[in-house]
Protein backbone atom coordinates (compact mmCIF):
# COMPACT_ATOMS: atom_id res chain seq x y z
CA UNK A 1 0.00 0.00 0.00
CA UNK A 2 1.20 3.13 -1.09
CA UNK A 3 1.59 5.71 1.76
CA UNK A 4 0.04 9.03 1.21
CA UNK A 5 1.11 12.16 2.80
CA UNK A 6 0.05 15.80 2.73
CA UNK A 7 1.30 19.31 4.44
CA UNK A 8 -1.00 21.95 4.82
CA UNK A 9 1.64 24.53 5.15
CA UNK A 10 2.11 28.51 4.83
CA UNK A 11 5.20 29.09 3.10
CA UNK A 12 6.74 31.24 5.33
CA UNK A 13 6.02 29.47 8.41
CA UNK A 14 9.17 28.27 10.74
CA UNK A 15 6.97 25.17 11.69
CA UNK A 16 5.65 24.38 8.41
CA UNK A 17 9.67 24.54 7.53
CA UNK A 18 11.14 21.96 9.84
CA UNK A 19 8.27 19.51 8.56
CA UNK A 20 9.99 20.03 5.16
CA UNK A 21 13.17 19.54 5.57
CA UNK A 22 12.45 16.25 7.68
CA UNK A 23 10.41 14.91 4.38
CA UNK A 24 12.99 15.72 2.38
CA UNK A 25 16.26 14.32 4.52
CA UNK A 26 13.74 11.39 4.60
CA UNK A 27 13.19 11.47 1.02
CA UNK A 28 9.24 11.13 1.35
CA UNK A 29 7.24 12.04 -1.92
CA UNK A 30 3.70 14.47 -0.62
CA UNK A 31 1.87 16.67 -1.69
CA UNK A 32 2.39 20.01 -0.71
CA UNK A 33 -0.84 22.38 0.01
CA UNK A 34 -0.85 25.98 0.63
CA UNK A 35 -2.95 27.38 3.01
CA UNK A 36 -4.28 31.04 3.02
CA UNK A 37 -4.07 31.87 7.11
CA UNK A 38 -7.00 34.49 6.13
CA UNK A 39 -9.68 32.05 4.45
CA UNK A 40 -8.50 28.71 5.87
CA UNK A 41 -9.44 25.33 3.96
CA UNK A 42 -12.06 23.20 5.90
CA UNK A 43 -9.76 20.44 5.57
CA UNK A 44 -7.41 22.19 8.01
CA UNK A 45 -10.04 23.01 10.34
CA UNK A 46 -11.18 19.35 10.48
CA UNK A 47 -7.66 17.69 10.66
CA UNK A 48 -6.38 20.59 13.60
CA UNK A 49 -10.02 21.70 15.10
CA UNK A 50 -8.13 21.89 18.28
CA UNK A 51 -5.37 24.59 17.42
CA UNK A 52 -7.03 25.30 13.56
CA UNK A 53 -2.51 25.97 13.01
CA UNK A 54 -0.27 24.83 9.97
CA UNK A 55 1.68 23.10 9.94
CA UNK A 56 -0.66 19.54 9.61
CA UNK A 57 1.20 16.18 8.36
CA UNK A 58 -1.45 14.15 7.03
CA UNK A 59 -0.50 10.35 6.91
CA UNK A 60 -2.84 7.96 5.24
CA UNK A 61 -5.36 10.04 6.01
CA UNK A 62 -4.67 10.75 9.44
CA UNK A 63 -3.89 14.31 11.41
CA UNK A 64 -0.69 15.22 13.13
CA UNK A 65 -0.14 18.63 14.17
CA UNK A 66 2.89 20.58 15.98
CA UNK A 67 5.91 20.86 14.12
CA UNK A 68 7.72 18.93 17.05
CA UNK A 69 5.79 16.43 17.03
CA UNK A 70 5.67 15.89 13.65
CA UNK A 71 9.61 15.49 13.60
CA UNK A 72 9.49 13.26 15.75
CA UNK A 73 6.31 10.96 14.27
CA UNK A 74 8.27 11.23 10.88
CA UNK A 75 11.62 9.85 12.25
CA UNK A 76 9.54 7.16 13.71
CA UNK A 77 7.73 5.93 10.86
CA UNK A 78 10.60 6.13 8.28
CA UNK A 79 13.08 4.92 10.45
CA UNK A 80 14.80 3.48 7.94
CA UNK A 81 16.97 6.57 6.48
CA UNK A 82 18.80 9.51 7.81
CA UNK A 83 18.08 9.08 11.45
CA UNK A 84 16.76 12.61 12.83
CA UNK A 85 16.79 11.87 16.87
CA UNK A 86 20.00 10.13 18.30
CA UNK A 87 19.09 6.23 19.74
CA UNK A 88 20.70 6.90 22.78
CA UNK A 89 18.03 7.68 25.22
CA UNK A 90 20.15 10.24 27.14
CA UNK A 91 21.14 12.13 23.80
CA UNK A 92 18.03 11.93 22.47
CA UNK A 93 16.56 13.66 25.44
CA UNK A 94 19.35 16.48 25.16
CA UNK A 95 18.02 17.17 21.71
CA UNK A 96 14.76 17.48 22.62
CA UNK A 97 15.33 19.42 25.68
CA UNK A 98 17.05 21.78 23.26
CA UNK A 99 14.37 22.03 20.45
CA UNK A 100 11.66 22.52 23.13
CA UNK A 101 14.23 25.45 24.10
CA UNK A 102 14.22 27.42 21.29
CA UNK A 103 10.25 27.54 20.93
CA UNK A 104 10.51 28.65 24.45
CA UNK A 105 12.91 31.10 23.67
CA UNK A 106 12.52 32.47 20.71
CA UNK A 107 8.99 31.76 19.77
CA UNK A 108 6.38 34.88 18.58
CA UNK A 109 6.38 38.88 18.88
CA UNK A 110 8.15 38.66 21.89
CA UNK A 111 12.09 38.98 20.32
CA UNK A 112 11.82 42.71 19.25
CA UNK A 113 10.83 43.71 22.80
CA UNK A 114 13.37 41.40 24.23
CA UNK A 115 16.49 41.79 22.23
CA UNK A 116 18.03 40.64 25.04
CA UNK A 117 17.03 38.05 26.30
CA UNK A 118 16.76 36.84 22.32
CA UNK A 119 20.54 37.14 22.32
CA UNK A 120 21.25 35.15 25.38
CA UNK A 121 19.17 32.31 24.10
CA UNK A 122 20.99 32.44 20.63
CA UNK A 123 24.50 32.43 22.60
CA UNK A 124 23.05 29.63 24.89
CA UNK A 125 22.18 27.20 21.52
CA UNK A 126 25.87 28.70 20.22
CA UNK A 127 26.98 26.75 23.58
CA UNK A 128 25.69 23.65 23.24
CA UNK A 129 26.83 23.68 19.33
CA UNK A 130 30.15 23.73 20.60
CA UNK A 131 32.89 22.93 17.79
CA UNK A 132 30.64 19.96 16.25
CA UNK A 133 29.67 20.80 12.45
CA UNK A 134 25.60 20.33 13.35
CA UNK A 135 24.01 19.97 17.15
CA UNK A 136 23.03 16.37 15.42
CA UNK A 137 27.16 15.98 15.49
CA UNK A 138 28.55 14.74 11.95
CA UNK A 139 25.16 14.97 10.05
CA UNK A 140 21.48 17.06 10.41
CA UNK A 141 19.25 16.29 13.14
CA UNK A 142 16.37 17.12 15.19
CA UNK A 143 17.41 20.16 17.06
CA UNK A 144 19.27 21.09 13.68
CA UNK A 145 15.71 21.04 11.91
CA UNK A 146 14.16 23.15 14.97
CA UNK A 147 16.66 25.91 14.90
CA UNK A 148 17.32 26.41 11.47
CA UNK A 149 13.71 26.94 10.86
CA UNK A 150 13.79 30.05 12.27
CA UNK A 151 16.87 31.12 10.09
CA UNK A 152 15.03 32.94 7.52
CA UNK A 153 13.35 34.80 10.54
CA UNK A 154 16.73 35.76 11.62
CA UNK A 155 17.17 38.92 9.13
CA UNK A 156 13.57 40.13 9.83
CA UNK A 157 14.40 39.97 13.77
CA UNK A 158 18.28 42.24 12.85
CA UNK A 159 16.46 44.57 10.61
CA UNK A 160 13.83 45.05 13.27
CA UNK A 161 15.75 45.31 16.28
CA UNK A 162 18.78 46.64 14.54
CA UNK A 163 21.61 43.96 15.61
CA UNK A 164 23.51 42.03 14.16
CA UNK A 165 23.22 38.36 14.87
CA UNK A 166 26.63 37.42 13.52
CA UNK A 167 28.45 39.65 14.85
CA UNK A 168 27.36 38.49 19.00
CA UNK A 169 27.21 34.71 17.41
CA UNK A 170 28.92 34.13 14.54
CA UNK A 171 29.30 30.25 15.46
CA UNK A 172 25.70 29.45 14.99
CA UNK A 173 25.44 31.96 11.94
CA UNK A 174 28.41 29.65 9.99
CA UNK A 175 26.09 26.49 11.32
CA UNK A 176 23.31 27.67 9.69
CA UNK A 177 25.08 28.45 6.52
CA UNK A 178 26.26 25.19 6.62
CA UNK A 179 22.99 23.86 6.94
CA UNK A 180 21.99 26.35 3.83
CA UNK A 181 24.22 24.35 1.75
CA UNK A 182 22.25 21.53 1.88
CA UNK A 183 19.62 20.90 -0.53
CA UNK A 184 17.10 19.93 1.63
CA UNK A 185 17.25 22.89 3.29
CA UNK A 186 18.00 25.21 0.79
CA UNK A 187 14.62 24.00 -0.72
CA UNK A 188 12.34 24.04 2.25
CA UNK A 189 13.48 27.62 3.39
CA UNK A 190 11.74 30.62 1.66
CA UNK A 191 14.12 33.34 0.36
CA UNK A 192 15.14 35.61 3.63
CA UNK A 193 14.16 38.79 1.38
CA UNK A 194 10.85 37.48 0.99
CA UNK A 195 10.31 36.81 4.48
CA UNK A 196 11.32 40.38 5.53
CA UNK A 197 8.89 41.67 3.05
CA UNK A 198 6.04 39.42 4.57
CA UNK A 199 7.04 40.88 8.04
CA UNK A 200 6.27 44.13 6.33
CA UNK A 201 3.50 43.61 5.48
CA UNK A 202 2.05 41.83 8.74
CA UNK A 203 3.43 44.83 10.07
CA UNK A 204 1.70 47.64 8.60
CA UNK A 205 -1.16 45.24 8.89
CA UNK A 206 -1.51 44.63 12.58
CA UNK A 207 0.78 47.86 13.69
CA UNK A 208 3.11 45.21 15.65
CA UNK A 209 6.41 47.18 16.96
CA UNK B 1 26.74 -1.76 38.04
CA UNK B 2 23.72 -0.75 40.11
CA UNK B 3 21.76 2.62 39.06
CA UNK B 4 21.93 5.97 40.62
CA UNK B 5 18.90 7.74 39.94
CA UNK B 6 18.24 11.08 42.04
CA UNK B 7 15.23 13.50 41.58
CA UNK B 8 15.29 17.19 42.52
CA UNK B 9 12.00 18.21 42.95
CA UNK B 10 9.29 20.14 44.29
CA UNK B 11 6.77 18.75 46.75
CA UNK B 12 4.17 21.28 45.18
CA UNK B 13 4.95 21.30 41.55
CA UNK B 14 2.73 18.76 39.21
CA UNK B 15 5.76 18.81 36.84
CA UNK B 16 7.59 17.46 39.75
CA UNK B 17 5.26 14.93 40.43
CA UNK B 18 4.78 13.78 37.11
CA UNK B 19 8.49 12.36 37.60
CA UNK B 20 7.66 10.40 40.69
CA UNK B 21 4.72 9.00 39.15
CA UNK B 22 6.51 7.67 36.56
CA UNK B 23 9.52 6.14 38.80
CA UNK B 24 7.31 4.95 40.81
CA UNK B 25 4.65 2.67 38.50
CA UNK B 26 7.92 1.55 36.56
CA UNK B 27 9.42 1.02 40.58
CA UNK B 28 12.55 2.47 39.96
CA UNK B 29 14.30 3.32 43.15
CA UNK B 30 15.68 6.16 43.60
CA UNK B 31 16.98 9.41 45.97
CA UNK B 32 14.29 12.48 45.96
CA UNK B 33 16.14 15.74 47.00
CA UNK B 34 13.61 18.61 48.23
CA UNK B 35 14.45 22.14 46.57
CA UNK B 36 13.41 25.31 48.12
CA UNK B 37 12.84 27.55 45.19
CA UNK B 38 13.44 30.57 46.75
CA UNK B 39 17.17 29.44 47.52
CA UNK B 40 17.97 26.64 44.92
CA UNK B 41 20.56 24.67 46.10
CA UNK B 42 24.01 24.79 44.06
CA UNK B 43 24.02 20.96 42.86
CA UNK B 44 20.46 22.24 40.83
CA UNK B 45 22.19 24.76 39.44
CA UNK B 46 25.27 22.41 38.19
CA UNK B 47 22.75 20.17 36.81
CA UNK B 48 20.11 22.12 34.81
CA UNK B 49 22.35 25.80 34.43
CA UNK B 50 20.23 26.65 31.27
CA UNK B 51 16.73 26.59 32.91
CA UNK B 52 17.44 26.32 36.53
CA UNK B 53 14.62 24.99 36.96
CA UNK B 54 12.85 21.29 38.87
CA UNK B 55 12.32 18.40 37.75
CA UNK B 56 15.50 17.51 37.04
CA UNK B 57 16.86 13.78 37.08
CA UNK B 58 19.81 12.77 37.58
CA UNK B 59 21.20 9.36 36.33
CA UNK B 60 24.10 8.05 36.95
CA UNK B 61 25.65 11.22 37.24
CA UNK B 62 24.05 12.85 33.74
CA UNK B 63 20.83 15.29 34.29
CA UNK B 64 17.44 15.31 31.88
CA UNK B 65 15.98 18.07 32.60
CA UNK B 66 12.30 19.41 31.35
CA UNK B 67 8.99 16.60 32.77
CA UNK B 68 8.06 15.92 29.68
CA UNK B 69 11.07 15.06 28.18
CA UNK B 70 12.20 13.05 31.46
CA UNK B 71 8.76 11.11 31.44
CA UNK B 72 10.17 9.78 27.84
CA UNK B 73 13.70 9.29 28.74
CA UNK B 74 12.13 7.12 31.59
CA UNK B 75 10.14 5.45 29.28
CA UNK B 76 13.13 4.15 27.18
CA UNK B 77 15.62 3.51 29.54
CA UNK B 78 13.55 1.45 31.58
CA UNK B 79 11.65 -0.34 28.76
CA UNK B 80 9.79 -2.62 31.96
CA UNK B 81 6.22 -2.47 32.43
CA UNK B 82 3.83 -0.27 32.64
CA UNK B 83 5.17 0.85 29.20
CA UNK B 84 4.05 4.20 29.03
CA UNK B 85 4.43 5.87 25.37
CA UNK B 86 2.25 4.05 23.00
CA UNK B 87 3.98 1.98 20.37
CA UNK B 88 2.12 3.02 17.48
CA UNK B 89 4.00 5.92 16.06
CA UNK B 90 0.58 8.08 15.54
CA UNK B 91 -1.04 7.07 19.10
CA UNK B 92 2.27 8.17 20.53
CA UNK B 93 2.03 11.65 18.44
CA UNK B 94 -1.53 12.04 19.80
CA UNK B 95 -0.16 11.45 23.01
CA UNK B 96 2.89 13.80 22.87
CA UNK B 97 0.02 16.39 20.98
CA UNK B 98 -1.88 16.22 23.85
CA UNK B 99 0.76 16.97 26.98
CA UNK B 100 1.71 19.36 25.01
CA UNK B 101 -1.49 21.16 24.72
CA UNK B 102 -2.14 20.60 28.47
CA UNK B 103 1.28 22.30 29.73
CA UNK B 104 1.35 25.11 26.85
CA UNK B 105 -2.58 25.87 26.67
CA UNK B 106 -4.69 24.48 30.19
CA UNK B 107 -1.90 25.66 32.74
CA UNK B 108 -2.00 29.02 31.00
CA UNK B 109 -5.19 29.06 31.39
CA UNK B 110 -5.85 27.74 34.44
CA UNK B 111 -3.46 30.43 35.80
CA UNK B 112 -5.69 33.37 33.98
CA UNK B 113 -8.22 31.25 36.53
CA UNK B 114 -5.96 32.27 39.48
CA UNK B 115 -5.06 35.37 39.17
CA UNK B 116 -8.00 37.25 37.45
CA UNK B 117 -11.20 38.01 39.67
CA UNK B 118 -14.95 39.17 38.28
CA UNK B 119 -15.68 38.94 34.79
CA UNK B 120 -11.72 38.25 33.68
CA UNK B 121 -11.96 34.95 35.62
CA UNK B 122 -15.83 33.74 34.48
CA UNK B 123 -13.99 34.24 31.07
CA UNK B 124 -11.11 31.64 32.19
CA UNK B 125 -13.50 29.31 33.28
CA UNK B 126 -15.32 29.24 30.91
CA UNK B 127 -11.98 28.89 28.08
CA UNK B 128 -10.84 26.28 30.64
CA UNK B 129 -14.08 24.22 30.51
CA UNK B 130 -13.80 24.06 26.67
CA UNK B 131 -9.94 23.16 26.93
CA UNK B 132 -10.96 20.33 29.64
CA UNK B 133 -13.87 19.00 27.43
CA UNK B 134 -11.11 18.41 24.25
CA UNK B 135 -9.27 16.49 26.61
CA UNK B 136 -11.72 14.14 28.35
CA UNK B 137 -13.01 13.28 24.51
CA UNK B 138 -9.97 11.72 24.37
CA UNK B 139 -10.70 9.60 26.94
CA UNK B 140 -14.26 8.41 25.12
CA UNK B 141 -14.62 5.12 24.76
CA UNK B 142 -10.95 4.09 26.56
CA UNK B 143 -10.56 3.09 30.05
CA UNK B 144 -7.32 4.97 30.45
CA UNK B 145 -5.73 8.62 28.22
CA UNK B 146 -3.36 5.78 27.54
CA UNK B 147 -5.82 2.62 26.76
CA UNK B 148 -6.15 -0.60 28.79
CA UNK B 149 -3.40 0.74 31.47
CA UNK B 150 -2.05 4.19 32.53
CA UNK B 151 0.32 5.41 30.73
CA UNK B 152 2.31 8.79 30.17
CA UNK B 153 -1.03 10.82 28.95
CA UNK B 154 -2.47 9.46 32.24
CA UNK B 155 0.25 10.58 34.21
CA UNK B 156 0.42 14.40 32.98
CA UNK B 157 -3.16 14.90 33.06
CA UNK B 158 -3.76 13.00 36.91
CA UNK B 159 -0.45 15.03 38.39
CA UNK B 160 -2.55 18.81 36.89
CA UNK B 161 -6.01 17.80 36.90
CA UNK B 162 -6.72 15.52 39.80
CA UNK B 163 -3.53 16.65 42.21
CA UNK B 164 -2.87 20.34 41.37
CA UNK B 165 -6.12 21.57 40.16
CA UNK B 166 -8.66 20.61 42.45
CA UNK B 167 -7.10 21.95 45.40
CA UNK B 168 -6.09 25.05 43.20
CA UNK B 169 -10.10 25.58 42.42
CA UNK B 170 -10.96 24.62 46.35
CA UNK B 171 -8.15 27.16 47.45
CA UNK B 172 -10.20 30.07 44.94
CA UNK B 173 -13.70 29.13 46.16
CA UNK B 174 -14.42 27.86 42.64
CA UNK B 175 -16.37 24.21 41.87
CA UNK B 176 -15.93 24.55 37.88
CA UNK B 177 -14.55 21.43 37.63
CA UNK B 178 -17.23 18.85 39.00
CA UNK B 179 -18.65 15.08 38.33
CA UNK B 180 -21.63 16.55 36.37
CA UNK B 181 -19.40 18.53 34.16
CA UNK B 182 -17.15 15.76 33.39
CA UNK B 183 -18.46 12.64 34.03
CA UNK B 184 -15.96 11.01 31.74
CA UNK B 185 -13.00 12.34 33.90
CA UNK B 186 -14.39 11.52 37.36
CA UNK B 187 -14.81 7.75 36.19
CA UNK B 188 -11.32 7.90 35.20
CA UNK B 189 -10.22 9.12 37.97
CA UNK B 190 -11.84 7.06 40.05
CA UNK B 191 -10.08 4.01 38.49
CA UNK B 192 -6.64 6.48 38.69
CA UNK B 193 -6.72 6.54 42.64
CA UNK B 194 -7.46 2.53 43.41
CA UNK B 195 -3.94 2.79 42.09
CA UNK B 196 -1.37 2.69 44.93
CA UNK B 197 1.34 4.53 43.60
CA UNK B 198 -1.27 7.24 42.00
CA UNK B 199 -2.00 7.93 45.82
CA UNK B 200 1.51 8.07 46.99
CA UNK B 201 1.83 10.96 44.78
CA UNK B 202 -0.62 12.71 45.17
CA UNK B 203 0.33 16.52 46.87
CA UNK B 204 -0.72 16.55 50.52
CA UNK B 205 -3.95 18.49 49.93
CA UNK B 206 -4.20 20.47 53.20
CA UNK B 207 -0.34 21.95 53.06
CA UNK B 208 -1.49 22.64 49.45
CA UNK B 209 -4.11 24.69 50.26
CA UNK B 210 -2.12 26.73 52.61
CA UNK B 211 0.64 27.31 50.29
CA UNK B 212 -1.57 28.00 47.34
CA UNK B 213 -3.72 30.88 49.51
CA UNK B 214 -0.47 32.12 50.78
CA UNK B 215 1.02 32.83 47.21
CA UNK B 216 -2.12 34.55 45.93
CA UNK B 217 -1.98 36.59 49.09
CA UNK B 218 1.76 37.62 48.14
CA UNK B 219 0.63 38.26 44.65
CA UNK B 220 -2.44 40.53 45.17
CA UNK B 221 -0.18 42.41 47.72
CA UNK B 222 2.65 42.56 45.04
CA UNK B 223 0.42 43.90 42.53
CA UNK B 224 -1.60 47.05 44.79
Amino acid sequence: MADEVVLLDFWASMFGIRVRIALAEKGIKYEYREEDLRNKSSLLLQMNPVHKKIPVLIHNDKPICESNVQVQYIDEVWHDTAPLLPSDPYQKANARLWADFVDKKTKGEEQARAKKEFMESLKLLEGELGDKAYFGGENLGYMDIALVSYYCWFHVYEKFGDFSIEAECPKLIAWAKRCMQKENVANSVPDQQKVYEFALHLKKIFGIE
Amino acid sequence: MADEVKLFGMWASPYSRRVQLALKLKGIPYEYIEEDLSNKSSLLLKYNPVHQKIPVLVHNGKPIAESLVILEYIDETWRNNPVLLPQDPFERSMARFWAKFIDEKILITARKVSFNTGKEQEQAIEELTEQLKLLENELKGKPYFAGEAIGYLDIVVANFLVFWFRNLQEALGINMFTQEKFPIIFEWIKKLIKINVVEECRIPKERHLIYIRTRLEALKSASK
